[in-house]
C-alpha cells in the first residue's frame, strides 16, 4: 500500500452498468484510500472514464453500489471534484481565466468580497497569477489545462479525478504537469483517481494502478507501485522497480488486448 | 477599410444608369435617373417626411423586434430546457410557424385599427417563430460538457441556465437577432405597403400614386441602406461582444 494506510474514501462495491443496453463495467470492486493516488489503465473504451463518472455521480451503478466517505453516491458532490480531458470544451470561452476559477466559487456560494484573493491564490498554485485576465482561447493547451486543474481544485473538494487529462498535450508540458498535479496532490493531501491510457504516466504518478480489461470493464489486476517520492522524471523512470513494473504491466495489457 | 472595393459595383452602376437616361432621353412614370433619385432623397429629407416615416418604421422594427424575440427567446429556452414541453408542442409551433405574417394584417387591423398596434403585433408575430426556434436549436447545441460542468458543480436549473447555458447560446442568439431584425423591416415595410398609412412603405406608396418615380425609388434605396445598415450594425457587435471566442481551440482532436 506504499505507506498509505488511510481509512477508506472511494469504495467500488461490486459495481455493474448497463448503457443503452450494453453492459460497459462488470462487477467492478476495489478501494481507495485517503491520500492515495490510484491510477485507472486500459484500452479506449475499456469504461475507464465510466469508473470516474460513477464517482462524480454522473452515472448511477445498475447493479451494486459506489460509496465516497461510507456514503453512497446518488448525485454529484461538492468533495469531489472532476477535470475533463477537452479542457477547451469544458473551460467557459466568455470567461477569463479568474471568471472561469469564479465559477467554482460561486458554485459554492462564497461572497464576491472574498473570491478575487481566493481566485489570485489558486491561479497562482497553477503558475497562471500573470494570465488571470487571458480568455482560455489566449492560452495554450497546457496552460488550459491548468486552469481546469485550478477551476476544480477552487471547490474544496478532497477528491480529486482526473480523466486523461493530459491525453492531448505535448510530451515535455505533459511531463510538468506529471510534477505539478503531483506535487499538489502532495500539498493538498487529496485523494486523486486519475484515468489514462499511458501505462507510464500511470506508472510515474500511482502509488497504484488498476488495469481493467475491455467489453465490459472488468478490473483485470490492480499492482501497487512501491517506488519512492517525490518521484523525478530521470531517476524514478530509471529505476530497476519502474522497468520491472511496466515490463510486467506492458505484458498484461497485451494480454488484454489479445 | 478593405471594403472600398465592394462600392466599385454600386458606383459604376450608378453612373451607366445615368449616362443611359442622358443617351436615351427617357422620360417617363416609372424610373428616374440617379441623378433625380438624390433630388428625390432632398426633397423628402427637406420637407421633413423621410424622418418622420423612418422614424415610424423603425419604432415599428424594433417594438415589434423586441416583442417578438422576447416571446421567442422564453419560449425557446422553456422547449430547449424541458423536452417534454417540446414534444407536447411542436406540432402546434410547426402549424403557427408558416402562417404569412401578413396574411394576418386583416385580423390584426381589426383588432388595433390603423396605427403602430397593428404593425407592431404583425412585426412581432413574423420575428418570434424564427427567434423561437432559433432559440431553441442554440440551447440544445450547447456543449454537453458544459452542462456536465453545471452538474458537477452543483449548480441548480436557473444557476445553470444563467451561468452556462445563455451565455454559451449567446452568439447563436445573436445571430438569430440579425435574422429577426431583417425580417421585421420586410414585414413593416410590407405592411406599411397593403395597409398601414404610416412609415416608408405608405411613403413608397403615395410616391408611386401620385406619379413621382424619383421619390419612390428614394424611399426604395433608403429601404436598402437601412436594412444593410441595422445588419452591419448588429454584425459588428457581435464580433465585438464575442471575440475571444473566435479561436477554436485545435489542439485537442478528440
Amino acid at each position: 500500500m506504499s505507506g498509505k494506510s488511510g481509512s477508506v474514501v472511494i469504495e467500488f462495491r461490486d459495481v455493474g452498468l448497463y448503457l443503452g443496453g450494453k453492459e460497459i463495467t462488470q462487477n467492478v470492486e476495489f478501494n481507495v484510500r485517503k491520500g492515495e493516488f490510484v491510477c485507472v489503465i486500459g484500452a479506449s473504451g475499456c469504461g475507464k472514464t465510466t469508473l470516474l463518472r460513477l464517482v462524480s455521480g454522473l452515472y448511477q451503478p445498475t447493479t451494486g453500489s459506489v460509496h465516497v466517505d461510507g456514503k453512497k453516491v446518488d448525485g454529484p458532490s461538492r468533495d469531489v471534484a472532476i477535470v475533463f480531458q477537452d479542457y477547451s470544451r469544458a473551460l467557459l470561452p466568455w470567461r477569463t481565466a479568474a471568471g472561469n476559477v469564479s465559477l467554482a466559487l460561486e458554485a459554492i456560494g462564497m461572497p464576491r468580497a472574498e473570491r478575487a484573493d481566493r481566485i489570485h491564490a489558486l491561479l497562482g498554485k497553477v503558475g497562471l497569477a500573470q494570465h488571470a485576465a487571458k480568455y482560455p482561447s489566449q492560452l495554450s493547451g497546457g496552460m488550459q489545462q491548468r486552469l481546469q486543474i485550478a477551476r476544480s481544485l477552487a471547490q474544496g473538494a478532497s477528491i480529486l479525478l482526473m480523466d486523461e487529462p493530459f491525453g492531448a498535450l505535448d510530451a515535455m508540458t505533459r511531463q510538468s504537469l506529471q510534477d505539478e498535479v503531483l506535487e499538489l496532490a502532495a500539498d493538498t493531501g487529496a485523494t486523486v483517481l486519475f484515468v489514462t491510457h499511458d501505462l507510464e504516466e500511470a506508472l510515474y504518478l500511482g502509488d497504484r494502478v488498476v488495469a481493467l480489461y475491455s467489453n465490459p470493464g472488468r478490473i483485470a489486476r490492480i499492482v501497487d507501485i512501491p517506488l519512492t517520492r517525490p518521484r523525478n522524471q530521470l531517476s524514478t523512470r530509471e529505476e530497476p522497480d519502474f522497468l520491472h513494473l511496466r515490463r510486467e504491466l506492458f505484458g498484461l495489457m497485451e494480454e488484454i488486448h489479445a | 477599410m478593405s471594403g472600398w472595393r465592394g462600392l466599385i459595383v454600386p458606383v459604376v452602376l450608378l453612373l451607366l444608369g445615368e449616362a443611359a437616361f442622358r443617351v436615351f432621353g427617357y422620360v417617363g412614370d416609372t424610373l428616374a435617373p440617379p441623378s433625380a433619385i438624390f433630388r428625390g432623397f432632398a426633397e423628402a429629407i427637406g420637407d421633413g417626411t423621410m424622418v418622420t416615416t423612418t422614424l415610424q418604421t423603425f419604432a415599428t422594427v424594433l417594438g415589434g423586434t423586441v416583442i417578438g424575440a422576447a416571446f421567442g427567446l422564453v419560449v425557446g429556452c422553456a422547449l430547449g430546457f424541458w423536452n417534454l414541453l417540446y414534444r407536447f408542442t411542436y406540432i402546434t409551433i410547426e402549424c403557427l410557424r408558416p402562417i404569412p405574417s401578413v396574411a394576418l394584417l386583416p385580423l390584426s387591423l381589426m383588432i388595433f385599427g390603423f396605427g403602430y398596434k397593428m404593425e407592431i403585433a404583425i412585426v412581432g408575430f413574423a420575428t418570434a417563430w424564427p427567434f423561437l426556434i432559433l432559440t431553441y436549436s442554440a440551447i440544445s447545441q450547447v456543449e454537453p460538457r458544459l452542462l456536465e460542468v453545471a452538474k458537477v458543480f452543483g449548480f441548480g436549473p436557473v444557476g445553470t441556465a444563467w451561468k452556462l447555458v445563455l451565455p454559451a447560446a449567446a452568439p447563436r442568439l445573436m445571430t438569430a437577432l440579425r435574422l429577426c431584425i431583417g425580417i421585421a423591416l420586410v414585414v413593416a415595410v410590407t405592411s406599411e405597403i397593403v395597409s398601414n398609412p404610416q412609415g416608408l412603405g405608405h411613403e413608397l406608396m403615395i410616391a408611386q400614386e401620385t406619379l413621382r418615380p424619383h421619390r419612390m425609388l428614394a424611399y426604395l434605396v433608403l429601404v436598402g441602406l437601412i436594412g444593410w445598415g441595422l445588419n452591419n450594425l448588429l454584425l459588428w457587435l457581435q464580433t465585438r461582444m464575442f471575440r475571444h471566442r473566435g479561436e477554436v481551440d485545435t489542439e485537442v482532436a478528440a
